[in-house]
């Protein structure tokens, strides 16, 4: 596994880096909040040490993207693999998927109240 | 284990710990209209920028219609954020409104409450392309006018809904993309939209 940095933008970088795989886990929206559940290791993959460090407090995936400088997709692979070695969590937004799950108007009636205490 | 925190950028404000949810607006708009700025007036921390990339493998020929022989197209994008309680956060994205990015929609903002759409009276024309793209992903949104200082038109709103070709049912708002509480009653006005379908349609079933 390479522990190189990466470019954007580069793909034959961003392959090395999620070991050459290009398919998502597209259950992880750009908002799901993604929260450490241990601390990184030695010789541990360089992203994952970063992410690791990142999502001692919840974080969402957008922003694990953006602090890391890595595309959505690639991001997605990462986290995808953290979770399955359960080194991290995901909350994932109510918002995605079962829309008719969800009771709309009280949530909704919380974001206005939040919005107006701003 | 000393270098641990080394990469942290340590001005980053972190979430609450209980932060659960995770909600998205998106503010559409053509170039210079306006997005980040809004993005920046009502977030809580400085914006972010990231973006996505779609390989050429795998998606219709259509798609990629005059960009032969490109591989990969990267779309860009900012993004804000407001805690609204200890529980939830949104994120407002500012998402440009050009033809390619409409291909990333659902992969970005698939369950989003609603949008934005940002205009320019200079440039009005920018916009007919959201809105045709919004109402193509039935994405609930409201139409707010950036006024710009030297904007020598001022056309009233009811003027603005009959050059989009807005029905009725969607709601205008004059902005100041620059100011706080001006940013703040666009969102608002968006989630009171929001709200008044979701009892409609609570009330229906």
């Amino acid at each position: 596994m390479t522990r190189k940095p990466v470019d954007i933008g580069v793909p034959d970088r961003l392959y090395m880096v999620t070991g050459g795989r290009s398919e998502a886990d597209n259950s992880l929206d750009l908002v799901t909040l993604i929260v450490s559940e241990c601390e990184p290791t030695a010789g541990m993959q360089s992203e994952h040490t970063r992410i690791l460090d990142l999502c001692r407090h919840p974080t969402a995936l957008v922003e694990v993207s953006a602090e890391l400088k890595l595309p959505i997709t690639v991001v997605r692979i990462l986290l995808g693999d953290l979770i399955d070695m359960g080194k991290v969590s995901a909350r994932h937004p109510r918002a995605a998927g079962s829309v008719a799950a969800l009771p709309e108007t009280a949530l909704l009636q919380e974001v206005l109240h939040g919005l107006r205490n701003l | 284990m000393g270098s641990a925190t080394s990469e942290v950028p340590s001005q980053r404000t972190p979430l609450a710990d209980a932060a659960e949810i995770g909600l998205k607006i998106v503010v559409v708009g053509g170039f210079g209209v306006g997005k980040t700025t809004l993005v920046r007036s009502v977030s809580e921390i400085r914006p972010l920028n990231t973006e996505e990339v779609m390989t050429q493998a795998g998606q219709g020929v259509d798609e990629t219609a005059g960009v032969e022989r490109k591989t990969t197209t990267t779309v860009a994008f900012d993004f804000g954020r407001i805690s609204l309680n200890e529980r939830m956060v949104l994120y407002l994205f500012g998402a440009p409104g050009q033809e390619r990015f409409w291909f990333l929609w659902d992969r970005l903002f698939s369950g989003t409450l609603g949008a934005v759409v940002l205009v320019d009276t200079r440039r009005m024309a920018d916009s007919w392309y959201a809105i045709d793209r919004l109402e193509h992903h039935k994405t609930p949104f409201v139409v707010a006018v950036n006024r710009f200082d030297d904007d020598p038109s001022r056309f009233s709103l009811d003027e603005i809904r009959q050059a989009l070709a807005l029905g009725d049912h969607v709601p205008m708002v004059d902005a100041d993309a620059r100011v706080r509480s001006s940013g703040k009653d666009v969102l608002i006005t968006l989630v009171d939209h929001l709200y008044t379908q979701a009892l409609s349609r609570e009330g229906t079933q």
